[in-house]
């Protein structure tokens, strides 16, 4: 089994990054791009049975920073 | 006085760092990440700058789960002393010793330069040998040392004068020009700026020996 982790930085926090490729965009001629927000995705090969609350341990061990960052599970 | 310095893989200051603790008068040990003990008797504990594991997944995060960072919690909790230059800050935010966390720099840029500070408090062994007010020049080399906190969390700080150092003239971004702040017992200091690179004149500026002095002669009183 799969679980796939999506790490964004939470609202309200500035994302340089996130800004610094919007700005990439329009310099390419893309109009219309009013916001960027950067993230990471985190896919976890796990052993049959790990749960999901196993996993939101991991995110809130190690995975996500939870001061800054916020995180969702996809379990397949 | 006896300080430990941690290493991390990737850890880059850690000899800089003892360099200036021993000039100061400490005895110092080189403590492994992978060690599940302290050396018996150690006052501080220094956790250097660098790039601990590569800074893989965010800065700091692995060191902040390293086996060593149990026994650094454990001393903190018992009142011991910790000072986390660079890197170093980044794993006290990430171990939650100290509040907030550093993100990349507003410019993305990685900078390394010297920057103006401006001491908040003298009130810790760390900053006793400064005046508040003073401006001291110390190099920053860092491109994650944007200081992130909540307002609430910045209220806090203030109030409870636990902003060590404010850049002059803010490099990164970093809320409120923190560039240094002390946890609420006033022994666990992080700092983004390198004191360690100014304590010795061939560094090209001594401001940063006055820390290093001060942490020296408080605990050899301890």
């Amino acid at each position: 089994m799969k679980a796939r982790v999506h790490v964004m930085l939470k609202d309200g926090v500035l994302d340089p990054q996130g800004e610094a490729v919007r700005h990439a965009l329009g310099g390419l001629g893309f109009a219309g791009v009013e916001k960027v927000r950067q993230g990471k995705v985190i896919e976890l090969d796990l052993a049959d049975g790990t749960t999901e609350d196993a996993v939101r341990e991991m995110c809130e061990k190690l995975l996500a920073n939870t001061v800054i960052e916020s995180y969702q599970i996809e379990m397949s | 006085m006896r300080a430990a310095v941690i290493v991390f893989p990737g850890s880059n200051c850690d000899r800089d760092l003892a360099v200036a603790f021993r000039e100061a008068g400490c005895q110092v040990e080189m403590v492994w990440h992978k060690d599940t003990t302290l050396p018996s008797g150690i006052d501080l504990i220094g956790i250097p700058g660098g790039f601990s594991f590569g800074d893989y997944l965010r800065c700091g995060a692995i060191a902040a789960n390293s086996p060593i960072c149990a026994e650094v919690k454990a001393h903190a909790d018992r009142g011991g002393f910790v000072l986390g230059i660079c890197n170093g800050f980044q794993v006290l935010t990430e171990t939650g010793l100290l509040p907030g966390a550093l993100l990349r720099n507003a410019g993305l840029k990685f900078i390394c330069r010297t920057e103006l500070l401006t001491v908040g408090t003298a009130e810790s062994v760390f900053t006793g040998g400064y005046q508040v007010g003073q401006q001291i020049d110390i190099p920053i080399a860092h491109h994650d040392g944007n200081y992130i906190a909540s307002d609430d969390v910045v209220a806090r700080l203030t109030d409870e004068d636990r902003i060590a150092f404010r850049y002059a003239d803010n490099p990164n971004g970093s809320t409120a020009d923190i560039a240094g702040i002390l946890s609420s017992n006033r022994r666990v200091l992080g700092m983004m700026p390198h004191p360690e690179r100014a304590a010795d004149e061939k560094h090209g500026g001594t401001d940063g020996k006055a820390m290093f002095t001060c942490i020296a002669s408080a605990l050899a009183a301890v």
